[in-house]
């Protein structure tokens, strides 16, 4: 029986739960409202918090100067296409594994496992060789193949720890009543996977959004993702804390919300099954 | 149940997971192993044929190499002190009753989502600008002088953004683990008159022992490999230089590929230390 908790006690943990989630938080707040401030406003001593002439010229600003948009598709394609190829390689695999096992199976999700282990920079120049070779530098092409070999070993694991959990009696009972393989993939397996399969969509959408190794020495003007774009801040010129503002707003804005709906399958994903 | 058809299928359904990553492994490593034995000088002649161990000595005996692994170390260290510790806290406190714990748990886990490139730069100017930043504002408003955060005090600086970037990850596993604790266990010993401490020491921590392991051998992985956020801020400059970074610059900026991909050969060697521990623990998890 869950112990009875005192009014004082529960108004003090959420004061100090709020205090400390809004601390945290902060930065991101301060991200937001620097975006809507003009330049000067934005280096303001003291700052201004909330009362000050709200705008949307750094978003304007930022589009027009530097093409967002391009940066955005950018990593729209990379992210997205990344997933959707991994997906499709993975989901037969993660399947297999699951529905037929065999004693070398956790050998090879470990080995799996093992690939995604190896530090990027180790073998950094290869990449850069073979992509040169190959013409694929500053291309998305060749960045979608990049991240969908980084993120494959997560996305097999988390599809995976989820096709384990459906119940192998549930196939057994469809095939006494007589389904075929193909009604039992279609009308009994596939609705089962499809939170699993969505659920590991999302978070590997996420990583390879914020993925800041490859991108950042894979791309140069034509294929550069937002995390390339923003970094181009890091030499500005003049006043740009309200335009870096905008622009990082614009770039976590999606990702935080995706995030916010995959708090759950973040542990799962990224400890491998190991914390549930 | 599974008949000689239906193996046959699987081993067809894993073939291309499999070939894929064979191939991502192998064909990179074994260039960085072949490189790492020759003087490989891209822009100053290319392959100048082959060396022996001499990159691996150099890049040892090089005057950055040491501090590079101190550098690491700290940054790596500082970053799981943090974590953990305030992640424990976090986790135990998140765990207890309140009104609004959702919203809480969606404002202590939003900055894993924030791109690498922008907290750094967020943190770097908006923060911790010596002029213009926020901290120098503070720091003035009690008449201290502001601090030249990611010049003076570069490493604790990044080790602060990185925390801020990983504390949700740990607080979000060890809040899982800690929701798992048996609460009759815990108000049992309330009533036998243990003290929070005592508690914590003999029930909470041992419970959670196994999720720490997991925190921070993943941690270490992902922290070794640390780059965006030195690349925005200091660019290896004021003692920031991690073995990642170092050999990046080997590679890339200076151009020597041999003594680089020598470095890289060392960075996955360490890596690879770390990963037999966690692929011990989640390999005795699959078990189960």
């Amino acid at each position: 029986m869950a112990r009875a908790v005192t009014t004082n006690r529960k108004v003090l943990n959420t004061f100090i739960a709020w205090s400390i989630g809004i601390l945290i938080f902060f930065p991101i707040l301060w991200t937001i409202l620097t975006s809507f401030k003009t330049e000067a406003q934005a280096i303001s001593d003291p700052p201004v918090f909330l009362f000050f002439d709200w705008t949307l010229e750094n978003y304007g600003v930022v589009q027009e100067r530097s093409n967002y948009m391009r940066f955005l598709w950018n990593s729209i394609i990379i992210a997205g296409g990344s997933t959707v190829l991994g997906l499709i390689v993975a989901v037969p695999a993660a399947w297999s594994m699951a529905f037929v096992p065999s004693r070398r199976t956790k050998d090879i999700l470990l080995w799996m496992l093992s690939t995604k282990m190896l530090p990027a920079v180790g073998v950094l120049y290869p990449i850069y060789l073979i992509f040169i070779r190959l013409g694929i530098l500053d291309t998305r092409t060749g960045l979608v193949i990049v991240l969908m070999l980084i993120n494959l070993p997560i996305i097999v694991w988390m599809l995976y720890t989820y096709f384990k959990e459906i119940p192998g009696e549930i196939l057994e009972a469809s095939r006494m009543d007589g389904a075929s393989l193909k009604d039992e993939i279609l009308y009994v397996l596939t609705p089962m996977a499809i939170p699993g399969i969505a659920s590991t969509l999302l978070l590997n959408f996420i990583l390879a959004w914020n993925e800041a190794f490859w991108t950042l020495n894979l791309t140069a003007a034509k294929a550069a993702p937002l995390t390339a774009f923003i970094a181009s801040y890091s030499s500005p010129e003049g006043l740009f804390y309200a335009k870096l503002s905008a622009a990082s707003t614009m770039a976590i804005a999606p990702i935080l919300i995706l995030g916010w709906f995959s708090q759950k399958q973040l542990v799962r994903g990224l400890t491998f099954g190991a914390v549930k | 149940m599974a008949t000689e058809h239906s193996r046959s299928a699987a081993r067809l359904m894993m073939a291309p997971a499999v070939i894929l990553l064979l191939g991502w492994m192998l064909v990179p490593l074994t260039m960085t192993l072949l490189f790492s034995f020759k003087q490989y000088l891209p822009m100053r002649g290319g392959d100048l044929g082959w060396v022996g161990f001499e990159n691996y000595v150099r890049f040892v005996g090089s005057s950055s190499f040491w501090p590079s692994i101190q550098v690491t170390l700290i940054l790596v260290g500082g970053v799981l002190a943090i974590t953990i510790v305030f992640g424990v806290i976090l986790a135990l406190l998140l765990d207890q009753p309140m009104w609004g714990q959702g919203i809480v748990r969606i404002l202590v886990i939003a900055p894993f989502f924030v791109m690498p490139t922008v907290s750094a730069l967020v943190w770097k100017n908006i923060f911790m600008d010596p002029v213009n930043g926020l901290f120098a504002h503070l720091w003035k408003f009690f008449g201290a002088t502001p601090v030249e955060w990611l010049s003076q005090a570069s490493i604790q600086s990044i080790i602060m953004i990185v925390s801020w970037q990983w504390l949700p990850f740990a607080t979000l596993i060890l809040l899982t683990a800690v929701q798992s604790l048996d609460s009759e266990q815990l108000e049992a010993a309330e009533m036998d008159g243990a003290p929070f401490h005592m508690r914590f020491a003999f029930i909470i921590l041992p419970h959670l022992a196994r999720a720490i392991t997991i925190v921070v051998l993943i941690q270490t992985i992902f922290l070794l490999s640390i780059f965006a956020e030195i690349f925005v801020t200091t660019g290896g400059a004021f003692g920031t230089r991690t073995l990642t970074y170092l050999i990046f610059q080997r590679v890339l900026e200076s151009q020597n590929v041999g003594l680089g991909s020598a470095g890289g050969v060392y960075a996955i060697i360490l890596a690879n230390i770390v990963a037999i521990f966690l692929m011990r623990i989640v390999g005795k998890n699959l078990d189960a």
